[in-house]
């Protein structure tokens, strides 16, 4: 899968140009629009809202106490729609390195074990994700899946499709990627 | 229910061996996909398993009856009543519109010309279609294409679907769109599919997954000669 890392920072950036949010407000859109992603903890929106503070890329607008304790709402200043625009405006490195866990882990089994070891570990990583592509299809096809849910499943899905095309094709080539290793 | 039953199936072409013993059952409902590398015998088991060929060796029981057995004349008929056929692209007449081209397996059983066109325009409406009732295949794009061909394949409402790289011809969100109806009403109507694929992705589509290498199912999950201690499954 796609190791590169996600910038939280221009992510609640995003979230703000939709309006003023408190924290808590904007985990529950982080989780609305981006559903199948790596949970966002709460620590982290707060730690990312003090840094983007620091930098002056987003400002207090007003507090509220509602039944809990008090929270500060955030808006984008100008300088964060700035970054934001710059960040939206520049494209991706498509995939710089190879450095999947799952290449990785084939390399090791090759260098540590032998052959059967390395076919062990394709087979069962084959399976895991083939019952992940079936999962994130039944998933989006639900009849109650939003356009949030298959948009988010059609990613996962053609990169598990990508990564399982690779499986089958090293698993044809290990053993002369293992002679090549051990001469 | 058990539909279909595939015992010890062989099938060559001259000496080139396409089934080498293939044993499988497919349960009313139950949709099942037959995936594996080009020539692994995928498309030859789908026609054995429809009546299509007769197998060299083994047998292929349809609700108990040995299929296999009976004359071409016999299992046409079965082809028509109870089993659908659904294949890559090209199956539409040219020269008949989406309606004709669905009404058509019910007139060919003797369904009135009226009750075959409703029955069509049912059809091309749970598939999604129903703009291009009018229209001929050649005015139609790929994907409004394989809905009306899953449409006709569908209209006999048969217990079994055969399904060969259904969307293979299609791009990725047509394919998708034609597979997404085809299982809904699959579902709805208890219809088994036999879903042959390479692709990984409509093969997640299936209740289930057997695949094939060289004319045998393989057992260890991934094209192996032979199982893995400890790794099969």
């Amino acid at each position: 899968m796609n190791s590169g890392l996600v910038s939280t920072s221009h992510l609640l950036l995003g979230l703000l140009s939709t309006g003023t949010m408190h924290g808590y407000e904007l985990k529950r859109a982080h989780d609305t629009r981006l559903p199948q992603a790596r949970p966002l903890a709460f620590g982290q929106v707060y730690a990312t809202l003090n840094r983007l503070l620091r930098d002056g890329l987003v400002a207090p607008a007003g507090q509220e106490r509602l039944a809990g304790p008090e929270r500060t709402a955030y808006t984008l200043t100008e300088q964060g729609r700035a970054a934001l625009d710059q960040w939206l405006s520049s494209v991706e490195p498509p995939m710089p390195h190879v450095n999947s866990p799952l290449f990785t882990k084939v390399v090791v089994a090759l260098l540590v074990a032998d052959v059967d070891r390395a076919r062990a570990y394709l087979v069962a990583q084959r399976r895991a994700h083939t019952e992940r592509l079936r999962e994130l299809t039944a998933l989006k096809t639900a009849p109650s899946a939003t356009v949030d849910d298959v948009v988010a499943a059609d990613y996962a899905i053609a990169h598990l499709d990508a990564d399982l095309r690779w499986l089958h094709t090293t698993l044809e080539r290990v053993a002369d990627w293992h002679r090549e290793v051990h001469s | 229910m058990t539909q279909l039953q595939a015992r010890g199936l062989v099938k060559s072409y001259g000496p080139t061996p396409a089934l080498r013993g293939i044993t499988l059952d497919i349960d009313e409902g139950e949709i099942v996909a037959v995936t594996g590398p080009s020539g692994c015998g995928k498309s030859t088991l789908l026609h054995c398993l429809a009546g299509i060929i007769r197998p060299d060796a083994g047998e292929v029981s349809w609700r108990g009856h040995r299929l296999d057995t009976w004359s071409e004349a016999a299992r046409s008929r079965l082809r028509r009543t109870e089993f659908g056929v659904l294949f890559q692209f090209g199956q539409l007449v040219p020269e008949l519109t989406a309606a004709e081209n669905v009404a058509l397996p019910l007139l060919l059983a003797g369904t009135g010309r009226r009750a075959a066109r409703t029955a069509a325009l049912t059809w091309l409406t749970r598939l999604g279609v129903a703009e291009c009732a009018d229209v001929r295949p050649g005015e139609m794009s790929g994907g409004q294409q394989q809905r009306c061909a899953t449409a006709r394949a569908l209209v006999t409402e048969p217990r079994v679907l055969f399904a060969d790289e259904p969307t293979g011809a299609l791009d990725t969100l047509s394919g998708e769109q034609v597979l997404t109806q085809l299982v809904r009403v699959a579902k709805e109507q208890h219809t088994s599919v036999v879903l042959v694929t390479h692709e990984p992705r409509i093969a997640a589509y299936a209740d289930r997954e057997v695949i094939l290498r060289d004319g045998m199912i393989d057992h260890t999950g991934l094209g192996l000669d032979a199982p893995l201690a400890g790794g099969s499954r």
